[in-house]
Protein backbone atom coordinates (compact mmCIF):
# COMPACT_ATOMS: atom_id res chain seq x y z
CA UNK A 1 0.00 0.00 0.00
CA UNK A 2 1.58 3.29 -1.05
CA UNK A 3 -1.22 5.82 -1.56
CA UNK A 4 -2.43 7.80 1.38
CA UNK A 5 -5.76 6.95 2.99
CA UNK A 6 -8.13 9.68 4.01
CA UNK A 7 -8.81 10.05 7.72
CA UNK A 8 -11.48 9.42 8.83
CA UNK A 9 -12.77 6.90 6.29
CA UNK A 10 -13.87 3.32 5.89
CA UNK A 11 -10.59 2.54 4.09
CA UNK A 12 -8.53 4.01 6.89
CA UNK A 13 -10.14 2.04 9.72
CA UNK A 14 -10.01 -1.15 7.62
CA UNK A 15 -6.29 -0.56 7.09
CA UNK A 16 -5.83 -0.14 10.85
CA UNK A 17 -7.63 -3.44 11.30
CA UNK A 18 -5.26 -5.05 8.77
CA UNK A 19 -2.20 -3.58 10.50
CA UNK A 20 -3.38 -4.98 13.83
CA UNK A 21 -3.91 -8.41 12.30
CA UNK A 22 -0.34 -8.31 11.02
CA UNK A 23 1.13 -7.19 14.33
CA UNK A 24 2.71 -9.88 16.48
CA UNK A 25 3.15 -7.35 19.29
CA UNK A 26 -0.55 -6.56 19.29
CA UNK A 27 -1.50 -10.23 19.11
CA UNK A 28 0.60 -10.97 22.19
CA UNK A 29 -0.42 -7.97 24.25
CA UNK A 30 -4.14 -8.34 23.54
CA UNK A 31 -4.47 -12.11 23.36
CA UNK A 32 -7.26 -12.20 25.97
CA UNK A 33 -8.90 -8.91 25.02
CA UNK A 34 -12.59 -8.89 24.19
CA UNK A 35 -14.25 -5.55 23.52
CA UNK A 36 -14.95 -3.52 20.41
CA UNK A 37 -14.22 0.19 20.10
CA UNK A 38 -15.87 3.10 18.36
CA UNK A 39 -13.55 6.01 17.72
CA UNK A 40 -15.57 9.20 17.50
CA UNK A 41 -14.00 11.97 15.44
CA UNK A 42 -15.58 15.24 16.50
CA UNK A 43 -15.72 18.39 14.38
CA UNK A 44 -13.30 21.25 14.90
CA UNK A 45 -11.74 24.02 12.82
CA UNK A 46 -10.06 21.46 10.55
CA UNK A 47 -13.01 19.08 10.09
CA UNK A 48 -16.71 19.80 9.77
CA UNK A 49 -18.38 16.44 10.39
CA UNK A 50 -18.64 13.79 13.05
CA UNK A 51 -17.34 10.35 12.12
CA UNK A 52 -17.73 7.00 13.86
CA UNK A 53 -15.02 4.44 13.24
CA UNK A 54 -15.87 0.96 14.45
CA UNK A 55 -12.99 -1.38 15.30
CA UNK A 56 -13.78 -4.95 16.27
CA UNK A 57 -11.19 -6.44 18.63
CA UNK A 58 -11.13 -10.01 19.82
CA UNK A 59 -8.32 -12.11 21.27
CA UNK A 60 -5.42 -10.27 19.70
CA UNK A 61 -7.04 -9.84 16.30
CA UNK A 62 -9.35 -7.36 14.63
CA UNK A 63 -12.09 -9.34 12.89
CA UNK A 64 -14.02 -6.33 11.62
CA UNK A 65 -13.82 -2.60 11.01
CA UNK A 66 -16.04 -0.04 9.36
CA UNK A 67 -16.99 3.60 9.12
CA UNK A 68 -20.45 3.74 10.67
CA UNK A 69 -23.26 5.93 9.40
CA UNK A 70 -24.28 6.63 12.99
CA UNK A 71 -23.38 5.67 16.53
CA UNK A 72 -26.48 3.50 16.74
CA UNK A 73 -25.36 1.35 13.84
CA UNK A 74 -23.12 -1.02 15.84
CA UNK A 75 -22.77 -1.70 19.52
CA UNK A 76 -19.32 -1.31 21.06
CA UNK A 77 -18.17 -1.75 24.62
CA UNK A 78 -15.76 1.18 24.47
CA UNK A 79 -15.80 4.64 22.97
CA UNK A 80 -12.90 7.00 22.49
CA UNK A 81 -13.78 10.49 21.36
CA UNK A 82 -11.76 13.58 20.45
CA UNK A 83 -11.80 16.42 17.97
CA UNK A 84 -10.26 15.71 14.55
CA UNK A 85 -7.08 17.68 15.31
CA UNK A 86 -6.41 15.67 18.47
CA UNK A 87 -6.81 12.41 16.53
CA UNK A 88 -4.37 13.78 13.97
CA UNK A 89 -1.80 14.51 16.69
CA UNK A 90 -2.15 10.96 18.00
CA UNK A 91 -1.85 9.35 14.57
CA UNK A 92 1.18 11.49 13.71
CA UNK A 93 2.83 10.53 17.00
CA UNK A 94 2.80 14.09 18.32
CA UNK A 95 0.50 13.26 21.23
CA UNK A 96 0.91 10.15 23.38
CA UNK A 97 -2.55 8.59 23.44
CA UNK A 98 -2.34 7.72 27.14
CA UNK A 99 -1.26 11.25 28.00
CA UNK A 100 -4.09 12.47 25.79
CA UNK A 101 -6.54 10.44 27.87
CA UNK A 102 -4.97 11.63 31.12
CA UNK A 103 -5.31 15.27 30.09
CA UNK A 104 -8.81 14.40 28.85
CA UNK A 105 -8.13 15.60 25.33
CA UNK A 106 -9.22 12.08 24.42
CA UNK A 107 -12.29 10.98 26.31
CA UNK A 108 -12.77 7.30 26.98
CA UNK A 109 -16.00 5.56 27.92
CA UNK A 110 -16.32 1.95 29.01
CA UNK A 111 -15.11 -0.37 31.72
CA UNK A 112 -11.92 1.32 32.94
CA UNK A 113 -10.93 -1.66 35.07
CA UNK A 114 -10.71 -3.67 31.90
CA UNK A 115 -8.86 -1.05 29.87
CA UNK A 116 -6.25 -0.49 32.56
CA UNK A 117 -5.25 -4.15 32.41
CA UNK A 118 -4.16 -3.84 28.78
CA UNK A 119 -1.95 -0.73 28.52
CA UNK A 120 0.49 -2.38 26.12
CA UNK A 121 -2.31 -3.34 23.73
CA UNK A 122 -3.49 0.27 23.69
CA UNK A 123 0.03 1.39 22.84
CA UNK A 124 0.25 -1.14 20.02
CA UNK A 125 -3.01 0.12 18.48
CA UNK A 126 -1.55 3.62 18.40
CA UNK A 127 1.70 2.29 16.95
CA UNK A 128 -0.28 0.64 14.16
CA UNK A 129 -2.09 3.92 13.46
CA UNK A 130 1.28 5.52 12.83
CA UNK A 131 2.06 2.91 10.16
CA UNK A 132 -0.83 4.04 7.97
CA UNK A 133 0.05 6.68 5.36
CA UNK A 134 -2.71 9.12 6.13
CA UNK A 135 -4.27 11.98 4.22
CA UNK A 136 -5.69 14.54 6.62
CA UNK A 137 -7.21 16.62 3.85
CA UNK A 138 -4.56 19.38 3.87
CA UNK B 1 -0.15 19.97 27.78
CA UNK B 2 0.88 18.24 30.94
CA UNK B 3 0.77 18.71 34.70
CA UNK B 4 3.11 19.00 37.64
CA UNK B 5 1.29 17.90 40.77
CA UNK B 6 2.63 18.26 44.28
CA UNK B 7 1.31 18.52 47.80
CA UNK B 8 2.46 21.29 50.09
CA UNK B 9 5.67 19.83 51.54
CA UNK B 10 6.89 20.47 55.07
CA UNK B 11 10.38 19.02 55.52
CA UNK B 12 13.34 18.88 57.87
CA UNK B 13 13.71 18.20 61.59
CA UNK B 14 10.58 18.86 63.68
CA UNK B 15 8.36 19.12 60.62
CA UNK B 16 5.84 16.84 62.34
CA UNK B 17 4.90 19.94 64.31
CA UNK B 18 3.04 21.16 61.22
CA UNK B 19 0.23 18.87 62.35
CA UNK B 20 -0.32 21.12 65.38
CA UNK B 21 -1.74 23.78 63.06
CA UNK B 22 -4.38 21.64 61.35
CA UNK B 23 -7.99 22.71 61.26
CA UNK B 24 -10.55 19.96 61.54
CA UNK B 25 -12.40 17.72 63.94
CA UNK B 26 -11.60 14.08 63.14
CA UNK B 27 -8.57 12.30 61.70
CA UNK B 28 -8.08 8.72 60.61
CA UNK B 29 -4.51 7.42 60.71
CA UNK B 30 -3.83 4.67 58.17
CA UNK B 31 -0.73 2.69 59.06
CA UNK B 32 0.70 -0.71 60.00
CA UNK B 33 0.92 -2.46 63.35
CA UNK B 34 4.72 -2.16 63.44
CA UNK B 35 4.59 1.63 63.63
CA UNK B 36 2.14 1.38 66.50
CA UNK B 37 4.66 -0.79 68.36
CA UNK B 38 7.52 1.61 67.59
CA UNK B 39 5.55 4.48 69.14
CA UNK B 40 5.53 6.53 65.96
CA UNK B 41 1.73 6.43 65.71
CA UNK B 42 1.53 7.75 69.25
CA UNK B 43 3.74 10.73 68.29
CA UNK B 44 1.53 11.59 65.33
CA UNK B 45 -1.60 11.07 67.39
CA UNK B 46 -0.30 13.51 70.03
CA UNK B 47 0.26 16.23 67.41
CA UNK B 48 -3.20 15.71 65.91
CA UNK B 49 -4.78 15.87 69.36
CA UNK B 50 -2.84 19.07 70.05
CA UNK B 51 -4.64 20.50 67.02
CA UNK B 52 -7.93 19.51 68.65
CA UNK B 53 -8.73 16.54 66.44
CA UNK B 54 -10.17 13.26 67.65
CA UNK B 55 -8.15 10.43 66.16
CA UNK B 56 -9.14 6.96 64.97
CA UNK B 57 -6.76 4.31 63.72
CA UNK B 58 -6.64 1.74 60.94
CA UNK B 59 -3.41 -0.18 61.51
CA UNK B 60 -4.01 -3.25 59.35
CA UNK B 61 -2.01 -2.28 56.29
CA UNK B 62 0.24 -5.13 55.19
CA UNK B 63 3.24 -4.93 52.87
CA UNK B 64 1.87 -4.73 49.30
CA UNK B 65 -1.65 -3.84 50.46
CA UNK B 66 -4.48 -5.79 48.95
CA UNK B 67 -7.74 -4.62 47.45
CA UNK B 68 -9.55 -6.17 50.40
CA UNK B 69 -7.44 -4.27 52.93
CA UNK B 70 -8.24 -0.88 51.44
CA UNK B 71 -11.91 -1.82 51.23
CA UNK B 72 -11.85 -2.63 54.97
CA UNK B 73 -10.06 0.66 55.66
CA UNK B 74 -12.68 2.56 53.68
CA UNK B 75 -15.35 0.96 55.81
CA UNK B 76 -13.59 2.26 58.93
CA UNK B 77 -13.46 5.72 57.36
CA UNK B 78 -17.16 5.59 56.56
CA UNK B 79 -17.88 4.71 60.19
CA UNK B 80 -15.67 7.45 61.68
CA UNK B 81 -16.27 10.19 59.08
CA UNK B 82 -12.83 11.85 59.28
CA UNK B 83 -12.09 15.18 57.66
CA UNK B 84 -8.37 14.31 57.49
CA UNK B 85 -6.89 10.99 56.45
CA UNK B 86 -3.27 10.53 57.47
CA UNK B 87 -1.17 7.97 55.61
CA UNK B 88 1.72 7.14 57.93
CA UNK B 89 4.47 4.68 57.08
CA UNK B 90 6.16 3.36 53.97
CA UNK B 91 4.68 3.23 50.51
CA UNK B 92 2.20 0.52 51.45
CA UNK B 93 0.54 2.59 54.16
CA UNK B 94 0.55 5.78 52.12
CA UNK B 95 -0.82 4.05 49.04
CA UNK B 96 -3.46 2.35 51.17
CA UNK B 97 -4.38 5.74 52.66
CA UNK B 98 -4.82 7.21 49.18
CA UNK B 99 -7.08 4.34 48.12
CA UNK B 100 -9.05 4.41 51.38
CA UNK B 101 -9.57 8.14 50.96
CA UNK B 102 -10.86 7.70 47.40
CA UNK B 103 -13.22 4.89 48.43
CA UNK B 104 -14.42 6.91 51.41
CA UNK B 105 -15.27 9.78 49.09
CA UNK B 106 -16.51 7.51 46.31
CA UNK B 107 -18.00 4.34 47.86
CA UNK B 108 -19.46 3.52 44.44
CA UNK B 109 -16.01 2.68 43.05
CA UNK B 110 -14.06 -0.56 43.12
CA UNK B 111 -10.35 0.12 43.87
CA UNK B 112 -9.39 -1.08 40.40
CA UNK B 113 -11.62 1.62 38.91
CA UNK B 114 -9.54 4.48 40.31
CA UNK B 115 -8.07 5.90 37.13
CA UNK B 116 -6.56 9.11 35.79
CA UNK B 117 -8.93 9.42 32.84
CA UNK B 118 -12.05 10.57 34.65
CA UNK B 119 -12.73 13.17 37.35
CA UNK B 120 -13.17 11.65 40.81
CA UNK B 121 -14.57 14.69 42.62
CA UNK B 122 -12.51 14.22 45.81
CA UNK B 123 -12.16 16.58 48.79
CA UNK B 124 -15.88 16.67 49.53
CA UNK B 125 -15.42 14.83 52.83
CA UNK B 126 -11.73 14.84 53.70
CA UNK B 127 -8.20 15.75 52.71
CA UNK B 128 -5.04 13.69 52.78
CA UNK B 129 -1.78 14.02 54.69
CA UNK B 130 1.16 11.72 53.96
CA UNK B 131 4.00 11.12 56.40
CA UNK B 132 6.76 8.78 55.18
CA UNK B 133 8.74 6.75 57.71
CA UNK B 134 11.03 5.25 55.08
CA UNK B 135 13.15 7.08 52.51
CA UNK B 136 12.26 5.50 49.23
CA UNK B 137 8.82 5.22 47.77
CA UNK B 138 8.07 8.90 47.25
CA UNK B 139 4.43 7.94 47.78
CA UNK B 140 4.04 11.03 49.94
CA UNK B 141 4.10 13.18 46.81
CA UNK B 142 2.93 10.88 44.03
CA UNK B 143 -0.61 10.13 43.01
CA UNK B 144 -0.01 6.55 41.95
CA UNK B 145 -1.43 3.77 44.08
CA UNK B 146 -0.04 0.24 43.89
CA UNK B 147 -2.41 -2.44 45.16
CA UNK B 148 -2.10 -6.20 45.01
CA UNK B 149 -4.71 -8.45 43.53
CA UNK B 150 -4.18 -11.44 45.82
CA UNK B 151 -6.29 -13.75 43.68
CA UNK B 152 -4.18 -13.22 40.58
CA UNK B 153 -0.92 -12.56 42.47
CA UNK B 154 -0.51 -9.40 40.50
CA UNK B 155 0.26 -5.80 41.38
CA UNK B 156 -1.93 -3.18 39.78
CA UNK B 157 -1.23 0.49 39.39
CA UNK B 158 -4.22 2.75 39.82
CA UNK B 159 -4.62 6.40 40.78
CA UNK B 160 -5.64 9.85 39.68
CA UNK B 161 -3.96 13.24 39.92
CA UNK B 162 -6.75 14.17 42.32
CA UNK B 163 -5.61 11.68 44.93
CA UNK B 164 -2.24 13.36 45.43
CA UNK B 165 -1.93 14.38 49.09
CA UNK B 166 -2.71 17.90 50.26
CA UNK B 167 0.17 17.96 52.71
CA UNK B 168 3.33 15.83 52.89
CA UNK B 169 5.43 15.91 56.05
CA UNK B 170 9.01 14.78 55.40
CA UNK B 171 10.56 14.55 58.86
CA UNK B 172 13.89 12.67 58.95
CA UNK B 173 13.53 11.82 62.64
CA UNK B 174 10.91 9.23 61.68
CA UNK B 175 13.49 7.22 59.74
CA UNK B 176 16.14 6.64 62.44
CA UNK B 177 14.70 3.28 63.43
CA UNK B 178 14.99 1.83 59.93
CA UNK B 179 17.30 -1.19 59.96
CA UNK B 180 20.16 -1.25 57.40
CA UNK B 181 18.43 -3.67 55.02
CA UNK B 182 15.26 -1.57 54.89
CA UNK B 183 17.37 1.56 54.42
CA UNK B 184 19.15 -0.12 51.51
CA UNK B 185 16.01 -1.47 49.83
CA UNK B 186 14.04 1.76 50.11
CA UNK B 187 17.02 3.89 49.10
CA UNK B 188 17.46 1.83 45.95
CA UNK B 189 13.76 2.27 45.23
CA UNK B 190 14.32 6.03 45.32
CA UNK B 191 17.34 5.65 43.04
CA UNK B 192 15.27 3.66 40.54
CA UNK B 193 12.60 6.37 40.61
CA UNK B 194 15.17 9.08 39.97
CA UNK B 195 16.89 7.25 37.11
CA UNK B 196 13.69 6.09 35.44
CA UNK B 197 11.98 9.46 35.99
CA UNK B 198 14.86 11.12 34.11
CA UNK B 199 15.06 8.59 31.30
CA UNK B 200 11.44 7.62 30.63
CA UNK B 201 9.65 9.00 27.60
CA UNK B 202 7.41 11.28 29.71
CA UNK B 203 10.20 13.20 31.45
CA UNK B 204 9.86 16.99 31.37
CA UNK B 205 11.85 20.12 32.13
CA UNK B 206 10.06 20.24 35.46
CA UNK B 207 11.07 16.74 36.50
CA UNK B 208 14.64 16.45 35.14
CA UNK B 209 16.30 18.61 37.77
CA UNK B 210 14.58 16.81 40.62
CA UNK B 211 15.71 13.43 39.27
CA UNK B 212 19.30 14.55 38.79
CA UNK B 213 19.54 16.03 42.27
CA UNK B 214 17.94 12.95 43.83
CA UNK B 215 20.35 10.63 41.99
CA UNK B 216 23.33 12.68 43.18
CA UNK B 217 22.17 12.66 46.80
CA UNK B 218 21.43 8.94 46.79
CA UNK B 219 24.85 8.02 45.39
CA UNK B 220 26.42 10.19 48.08
CA UNK B 221 24.31 9.49 51.14
CA UNK B 222 22.78 6.03 50.81
CA UNK B 223 25.97 4.12 51.77
CA UNK B 224 26.34 6.38 54.82
CA UNK B 225 22.72 5.89 55.89
CA UNK B 226 23.06 2.10 55.53
CA UNK B 227 26.39 1.96 57.38
CA UNK B 228 25.33 4.23 60.22
CA UNK B 229 21.63 4.75 60.78
CA UNK B 230 22.33 7.45 63.35
CA UNK B 231 24.06 9.63 60.78
CA UNK B 232 21.33 12.27 60.76
CA UNK B 233 22.81 14.25 57.89
CA UNK B 234 22.65 11.12 55.71
CA UNK B 235 19.15 10.31 56.97
CA UNK B 236 17.86 13.80 56.22
CA UNK B 237 19.43 13.98 52.76
CA UNK B 238 18.11 10.52 51.89
CA UNK B 239 14.64 11.49 53.09
CA UNK B 240 14.72 14.62 50.94
CA UNK B 241 16.17 12.68 48.00
CA UNK B 242 13.34 10.16 48.12
CA UNK B 243 10.76 12.94 48.05
CA UNK B 244 12.58 14.75 45.20
CA UNK B 245 12.68 11.47 43.26
CA UNK B 246 8.98 10.99 44.01
CA UNK B 247 8.17 14.40 42.59
CA UNK B 248 10.38 13.66 39.59
CA UNK B 249 9.08 10.28 38.56
CA UNK B 250 5.57 10.95 39.89
CA UNK B 251 5.16 13.76 37.40
CA UNK B 252 6.83 11.81 34.62
CA UNK B 253 6.67 8.05 34.98
CA UNK B 254 8.86 5.12 35.86
CA UNK B 255 9.84 2.58 33.25
CA UNK B 256 10.82 -0.98 32.48
CA UNK B 257 12.67 -1.80 35.72
CA UNK B 258 9.45 -1.02 37.57
CA UNK B 259 7.36 -3.13 35.21
CA UNK B 260 9.71 -6.09 35.75
CA UNK B 261 10.15 -5.43 39.47
CA UNK B 262 6.41 -5.23 40.10
CA UNK B 263 5.85 -8.67 38.67
CA UNK B 264 8.87 -10.23 40.41
CA UNK B 265 7.82 -8.69 43.73
CA UNK B 266 4.24 -9.86 43.40
CA UNK B 267 5.20 -13.45 42.59
CA UNK B 268 8.19 -13.93 44.89
CA UNK B 269 7.35 -11.44 47.65
CA UNK B 270 10.58 -9.54 47.29
CA UNK B 271 10.68 -6.02 48.80
CA UNK B 272 9.73 -3.53 46.11
CA UNK B 273 12.94 -1.50 46.18
CA UNK B 274 15.10 -4.59 45.96
CA UNK B 275 13.06 -6.00 43.09
CA UNK B 276 13.11 -2.88 40.91
CA UNK B 277 16.75 -2.06 41.61
CA UNK B 278 17.91 -5.54 40.57
CA UNK B 279 16.49 -4.88 37.10
CA UNK B 280 17.62 -1.26 36.77
CA UNK B 281 21.16 -1.86 35.44
CA UNK B 282 19.91 -4.46 32.94
CA UNK B 283 17.26 -2.12 31.59
CA UNK B 284 19.79 0.71 31.36
CA UNK B 285 21.98 -1.56 29.24
CA UNK B 286 18.98 -2.50 27.09
CA UNK B 287 18.03 1.15 26.61
CA UNK B 288 21.63 2.15 25.92
CA UNK B 289 21.91 -0.22 22.98
CA UNK B 290 23.46 1.60 20.05
CA UNK B 291 20.90 2.68 17.47
CA UNK B 292 17.76 1.38 19.18
CA UNK B 293 17.52 2.90 22.63
CA UNK B 294 18.42 6.34 23.87
CA UNK B 295 22.02 6.01 25.02
CA UNK B 296 22.49 9.77 25.04
CA UNK B 297 19.84 10.24 27.69
CA UNK B 298 21.58 7.81 30.04
CA UNK B 299 24.93 9.33 29.24
CA UNK B 300 23.51 12.75 30.11
CA UNK B 301 22.38 11.49 33.51
CA UNK B 302 25.75 9.83 34.12
CA UNK B 303 27.50 13.09 33.31
CA UNK B 304 25.10 15.18 35.40
CA UNK B 305 25.64 13.10 38.51
CA UNK B 306 29.39 12.89 38.05
CA UNK B 307 29.59 9.21 37.18
CA UNK B 308 31.37 10.48 34.12
CA UNK B 309 32.50 9.08 30.84
CA UNK B 310 29.47 9.94 28.77
CA UNK B 311 28.32 6.36 28.67
CA UNK B 312 25.03 5.06 30.03
CA UNK B 313 26.70 1.70 30.46
CA UNK B 314 28.98 3.21 33.08
CA UNK B 315 25.88 4.26 34.99
CA UNK B 316 24.66 0.65 35.01
CA UNK B 317 27.96 -0.56 36.43
CA UNK B 318 28.02 2.27 38.98
CA UNK B 319 24.59 1.20 40.21
CA UNK B 320 25.72 -2.44 40.49
CA UNK B 321 28.73 -1.27 42.50
CA UNK B 322 26.46 0.72 44.82
CA UNK B 323 24.17 -2.28 45.34
CA UNK B 324 27.12 -4.48 46.20
CA UNK B 325 28.59 -1.89 48.53
CA UNK B 326 25.39 -1.76 50.59
CA UNK B 327 24.93 -5.51 50.51
CA UNK B 328 22.08 -5.78 48.01
CA UNK B 329 21.80 -8.35 45.22
CA UNK B 330 22.68 -7.52 41.61
CA UNK B 331 20.93 -10.53 40.13
CA UNK B 332 17.71 -12.40 40.74
CA UNK B 333 19.72 -15.48 41.71
CA UNK B 334 21.56 -13.48 44.36
CA UNK B 335 18.17 -12.40 45.73
CA UNK B 336 17.68 -16.03 46.74
CA UNK B 337 15.09 -17.09 44.18
CA UNK B 338 15.45 -20.71 43.10
CA UNK B 339 16.11 -21.12 39.39
CA UNK B 340 13.45 -23.81 38.98
CA UNK B 341 10.78 -21.64 40.59
CA UNK B 342 11.84 -18.68 38.49
CA UNK B 343 11.80 -20.54 35.20
CA UNK B 344 8.44 -22.09 36.06
CA UNK B 345 7.05 -18.58 36.55
CA UNK B 346 8.78 -17.01 33.57
CA UNK B 347 5.71 -16.84 31.32
CA UNK B 348 3.69 -15.10 34.01
CA UNK B 349 6.57 -12.74 34.79
CA UNK B 350 6.73 -11.72 31.14
CA UNK B 351 2.97 -11.52 30.73
CA UNK B 352 2.46 -9.30 33.76
CA UNK B 353 5.45 -7.07 33.01
CA UNK B 354 4.15 -6.71 29.46
CA UNK B 355 0.84 -5.45 30.84
CA UNK B 356 2.25 -3.21 33.55
CA UNK B 357 1.50 0.46 33.01
CA UNK B 358 5.16 1.40 33.57
CA UNK B 359 6.22 -0.31 30.35
CA UNK B 360 4.37 2.35 28.37
CA UNK B 361 7.10 4.90 28.89
CA UNK B 362 10.07 2.69 28.11
CA UNK B 363 12.25 4.48 25.56
CA UNK B 364 12.82 1.19 23.81
CA UNK B 365 9.87 -1.18 23.93
CA UNK B 366 11.02 -4.77 24.31
CA UNK B 367 9.41 -7.51 22.28
CA UNK B 368 8.03 -10.50 24.10
CA UNK B 369 11.23 -12.43 23.38
CA UNK B 370 13.47 -9.57 24.44
CA UNK B 371 11.58 -9.33 27.71
CA UNK B 372 12.16 -13.03 28.24
CA UNK B 373 15.87 -12.50 27.61
CA UNK B 374 15.97 -9.57 30.03
CA UNK B 375 14.45 -11.72 32.78
CA UNK B 376 16.95 -14.50 32.05
CA UNK B 377 19.99 -12.21 31.91
CA UNK B 378 18.90 -10.57 35.18
CA UNK B 379 18.60 -13.97 36.79
CA UNK B 380 22.13 -14.94 35.85
CA UNK B 381 23.65 -11.50 36.35
CA UNK B 382 24.78 -11.23 32.73
CA UNK B 383 25.18 -7.69 31.40
CA UNK B 384 22.69 -7.12 28.57
CA UNK B 385 24.27 -7.23 25.10
CA UNK B 386 21.24 -6.89 22.84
Amino acid sequence: MTSKLKFPSDEWIKELSAQLNASEAYAQSAKDWEGDFVFIVEPDSAYDDTAYLYLGLYHGKSPDAALLPSLDDREAEFMLSAPFSVWRQVIEGKLDAIQGMMTRKLKVRGNMMKIMRYPKAAKEIVSCCALIPTDFGD
Amino acid sequence: MWYFVSPQIVFGPDSLEALDELNGSRALIVTDANLVQLGIVEQVQAHLQKAGLSVSLFDQVEPDPSVQTVQRGAQVALEHQPDWIVGLGGGSSMDAAKAIWVLYERPDLHPAEINPFMPLGLRQKARLITIPTTSGTGAEVTWAIVLTDTEEQRKMGVGSRENCADLAIVDPALTVNMPPQLTADTGLDALTHAVEGFTCSWHTDFTDGLCIQATRMIFQYLPRAVENGSDMEARERMHNAATCAGLGFGNAMASLAHAMGHTLGALFHLPHGRAVSIFLPYTIEFFSHEGEGEPARFAALADAVGVNSGWGLTLAQYIRDLCQRIGNPISVAQAGIEQGDYLASLDKLIEDAFNDTQILTAVRTPTYDQLRQLFLYAYEGRPVDF
